[in-house]
């Protein structure tokens, strides 16, 4: 109890930092300032400023890059959850209306209620971090304005409506209930559309500074923002936020709900808190399946981009980074399955498939090394020379991305296969042609296996450019076991009789850890990659376009880096556990209303 | 007898440990005849360390297995029988991790390991005696010509075993007469590694400017690929890059579309 009032005081004290700062009359305007006479002055240069280090501002105490760094990744990681959650929480409302069972749009209820306080310290952070560039990065940010501008407008009149769509859906959920659900759907349906709208356009100033579009080779506008908009790099960036902010919403609600489990008495609370994990982590890992494709096309369109910008990503000198990311999507996957597997514990007939897991561990295992076998090996000379060369023969075909996709998707499968598990001991086949149908799956799984392996070994024999596409493949093949899987499942629980009840909170408290490592890995993650994205662009601001003049314009050491990610992720976590507790304080206050629990959290 | 649950994961715990140390090497061995490809220590510590973590949350998955392990740990601990086996065991950690910090800090004349990227992102142009050269979109010129191509390729076979085999080897493996004796070693070109996964403005730049021409995250250490820029002219560098390709039969990562 004293650590967590000790824990409280420090992250009430950066809050109240952040509130103060937030304050400041530019706060509201900020976002509006986008075409604000300041810019006017620059905007005689045709093409992008060439800047010099007397163009940038310089405030004692501050260094313009750590300040806007961390500004603009605490923002990401609050807009990715705020984004994120709203996804899931709809298609959990409309399944609780749909099977009208009252769990369901509890569950979701709740999920927006943690997403609703994320909000406000969403827009407290976007403030910051415009008036940061604003006032350490002027050029840039006026030349961004230059281009940008009318799309600046844009997302500042779709924050509004995002607002709006938030705080209607959040507190009308009680009173439109019943026949007027329907409406709560839609009003959460443009709440999403909004959203994601929203991601887009602010993606596109991302992409824009990696990969310009729309200018000349002297940063010249040609005029049509929607090309400057719609750069190569943009819908792959755009799918794979979409994908991992699903995921991120997932796995912070579950450590949520691990949070409540722990602190639950009541064994009621405890059955809720305990399904609440189940159905986050599944939403965590479902959303995770896709995304190593989608990161791959995205590496795919960097590369096609820019050769240099390519190897600069996965061969040079951030090429320790990806071992990083790797493992800690192994972490990820790990503790996903880890809690899995405790999950039987809820079964009554999980005796039969239990003996499975320790397949599953060795499947995974073997997975996960190759996954995160290095391109480059680090070794000492001695090595080397009993090697006989920076080549290792058995390794070295395991560092390439035929390997790594092989790997993953074999890994997923194997991850899927767990909760699949989990989902068939519930029910009991007792007709033939279902044990046909389990037969039938089985082979599907065996001829997937076989069918990716195939392509990944396939892949070594044809140029490299040809070798990435063929991850398309493989992840269709995936894709295509989990869809199926998932149909005949549906059908044979449909037709058969359940075998005991699930126990909802008979799960060991060491699985709730698993989702803590779920939701601290996957901001990790988060912030790293971000930092890989936006650092290959080297000493650009905008790439070939806009050289970064001032002092800041090296890359980091990768020691210096990280350790700057791991600040920007304590934090966020630290805030994080704050609205924890700020939506635990209102349930408290209203807990005599029971379900009406609405207009609690600001 | 019924092994107990903690011996069988430790049991599982040596055979990986076994197969990263000498199967994979076993196995090189297979492939490389007369090398003995070791797993990098760096790297199987990182191995070990997934595999003893994957294991623990194995034993932990499961209530039933993990208070057998919780009592087999107990007993360990706690038991009067178990006396001599439990204070050989600390002996044996305790000795263990005194010889690791020994081993870690003994002087020792080996370069240290750093990690060298193999391949560090080239410029996005380069000039040699005043020409430019775009590297976003150089390409071989020769490639297009096909009725000189047998000619070309004649013509960088003829230089390659003039200037190169010394270092590159004869089977372009790089396994040539010198090759042992630089650190880094000359690049095999048939591995998939190198040249398989190169456009040819690559090759164009890293021959032209050799070792001297990479940039700091090609070091730490020296490469002694010579500067041929100064011995070839332009021409001759891209006969003996249609060389490289057409006698391992791989080709040059093409540019994207
Ligand atoms: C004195 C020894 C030596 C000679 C002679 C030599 N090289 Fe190299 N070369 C090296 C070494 C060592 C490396 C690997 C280190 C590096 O990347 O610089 C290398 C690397 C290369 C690479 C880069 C391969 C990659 O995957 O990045 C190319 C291409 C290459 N050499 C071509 C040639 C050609 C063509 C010639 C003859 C004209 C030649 N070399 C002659 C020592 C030599
Ligand atoms: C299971 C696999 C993966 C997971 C769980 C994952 C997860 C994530 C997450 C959570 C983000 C942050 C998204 C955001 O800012 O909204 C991210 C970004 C990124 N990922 Fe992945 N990813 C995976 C695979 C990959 C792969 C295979 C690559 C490329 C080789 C990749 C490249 C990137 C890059 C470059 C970014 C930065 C985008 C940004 O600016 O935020 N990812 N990833």
């Amino acid at each position: 109890m004293r650590a967590l009032a000790s824990m409280l005081l420090f992250v009430l004290v950066l809050v109240a930092f952040e509130a103060a700062l937030s304050l400041a009359p530019w706060h509201e305007g900020a976002m509006a300032a986008a075409g604000a006479p300041a810019v006017e002055a620059t905007a005689a240069q045709p093409g992008a400023p060439k800047l010099t280090v007397a163009d940038y501002p310089r405030y004692r105490g501050f260094n313009s890059r750590l300040t806007v760094w961390i500004a603009a990744q605490l923002h990401l990681f609050f807009a990715a959850f705020v984004l994120g959650v709203p996804i899931f929480v709809l298609v959990i409302e409309f399944i609780g209306w749909r099977n009208g069972d009252p769990r369901y749009d509890r569950m979701a209820h709740e999920f927006i209620k943690i997403s609703m306080g994320a909000f406000s310290l969403t827009a407290t952070s976007g403030g910051i971090l415009v008036f940061a560039l604003a006032v350490f990065y002027p050029g840039l940010f006026a030349y961004l304005t230059r281009i940008f501008g009318p799309v600046m407008m844009l997302y500042a009149l779709l924050f509004l409506a995002e607002t709006a769509c938030l705080y209607a859906y959040y507190y009308g959920w009680d009173s439109m209930q019943g026949r007027r659900k329907p409406g709560h759907l839609l009003l959460g349906l443009a709440l999403n559309v909004v959203g994601t709208l929203l991601m887009g356009l602010s993606n596109s100033w991302a992409t824009f500074m990696m990969a310009p579009s729309g200018v000349d080779s002297q940063g010249v506008f040609a005029g049509n923002v929607w090309v400057a908009v719609a750069g190569p790099l943009w819908t792959p960036l755009n799918v794979h936020r979409f994908l991992a902010n699903i995921a991120y919403g997932g796995a912070i609600v579950g450590a949520y709900a691990a949070y409540k489990f722990i602190a639950a008495r009541a064994s009621e609370a405890k059955a809720h808190y305990d399904w609440m994990g189940h159905t986050a982590n599944g939403i965590a890992v479902v959303a995770m399946l896709p995304l190593p494709f989608a990161g791959y096309w995205m590496t795919k369109e960097i590369y096609a981009y820019s050769q240099q910008m390519g190897i600069t990503l996965m061969g040079g000198v951030f090429a320790w980074l990806f071992i990083i990311q790797a493992v800690l999507i192994g972490t990820i996957f790990l503790a996903a399955n880890f809690y899995l597997w405790c999950g039987m514990a809820r079964l009554d007939g999980a005796n039969r498939t239990a003996h499975l897991v320790k397949y599953i561990a060795g499947v995974l295992v073997i997975c996960f090394l190759v996954w995160f076998t290095p391109h480059t090996l680090v070794m000492t000379a001695r090595e080397l020379a009993t090697i006989g060369g920076a080549y290792h023969p058995v390794l070295g075909p395991l560092g390439v991305m035929s390997a790594k996709n092989t790997a993953v998707n074999i890994m997923i499968l194997a991850t899927f296969f767990t909760y699949q598990l989990f989902r068939r001991s519930m029910v009991h086949s007792t007709r033939p042609w279902m044990a046909r149908a389990s037969r039938f799956q089985v082979a599907l799984y065996v001829a997937a296996v076989a069918n990716i392996i195939w392509l990944g070994v396939y892949g070594y024999f044809v140029p490299a450019n040809i070798r990435i596409g063929l991850s398309v493949p493989q992840v269709m093949t995936t894709l295509l076991v989990i869809i199926v899987c998932i149909v005949v499942d549906e059908v044979i629980a449909s037709r058969s009789k359940r075998i005991g009840a699930v126990h909802w909170g008979r799960m060991p408290a060491r699985a709730q850890y698993a989702l803590f490592t779920l939701a601290v890995a996957f901001t990790w993650l988060m912030g790293l990659m971000g930092y890989i994205r936006s650092s290959i662009r080297q000493h650009w601001h905008v790439y070939t376009v806009m050289r970064d003049g001032s002092v800041d314009a090296f890359t980091p050491t990768i020691g210096h880096a990280t350790a700057i990610v791991s600040v920007c992720t304590l934090l966020f976590l630290a805030l994080i556990l704050f609205v924890f507790w700020l939506s635990g304080l209102s349930r408290a206050r209203e807990a005599p209303a029971g379900l009406a629990e609405a207009g609690a959290t600001p | 007898m019924r092994v107990s649950q903690t011996i069988r994961l430790l049991l599982v715990v040596a055979v990986a440990y076994a197969i990263v140390e000498l199967g994979i090497p076993a196995i090189g061995a297979l492939m490389k005849p007369g090398t003995w490809p070791v797993v990098p220590v760096h790297l199987v510590r990182l191995y070990l360390f997934f595999i003893v973590i994957v294991i623990l949350l194995y034993a932990a998955a499961d209530e039933e297995r993990w208070s057998r392990v919780r009592g087999d740990f107990r007993f360990f601990f706690g038991a009067p029988g178990a006396r001599i086996a439990r204070t050989a065991t600390i002996v044996a950690i305790s000795l263990a991790g005194g010889y690791g910090a020994y081993d870690a800090v003994r002087p020792r004349f080996e370069t240290p390991p750093e990690l060298r990227a193999v391949h560090p992102a080239p410029p996005s142009s380069f000039s040699i005696g005043g020409k430019m050269y775009d590297l976003l979109t150089l390409d071989n010129p020769l490639r297009a010509d096909k009725q000189n191509f047998a000619g070309d390729v004649k013509a960088g076979a003829a230089i390659f075993f003039k200037q190169c085999f010394f270092c590159h080897g004869d089977k372009l493996d790089g396994r040539g007469l010198y090759a042992d004796a630089f650190h880094p070693p000359p690049a095999n070109f048939r591995d998939i590694g190198t040249i398989a996964q190169l456009q040819e403005s690559y090759l164009f730049w890293r021959i032209a400017t050799g070792g001297p021409g990479l940039p700091r995250e090609g070091g730490p250490w020296m490469s002694s690929m010579p500067v041929w820029h100064r011995f070839l002219s332009e021409t001759e560098i891209w006969q003996v890059i249609l060389f490289l390709y057409d006698f391992t039969g791989h080709a040059p990562r093409a540019r994207e579309p």
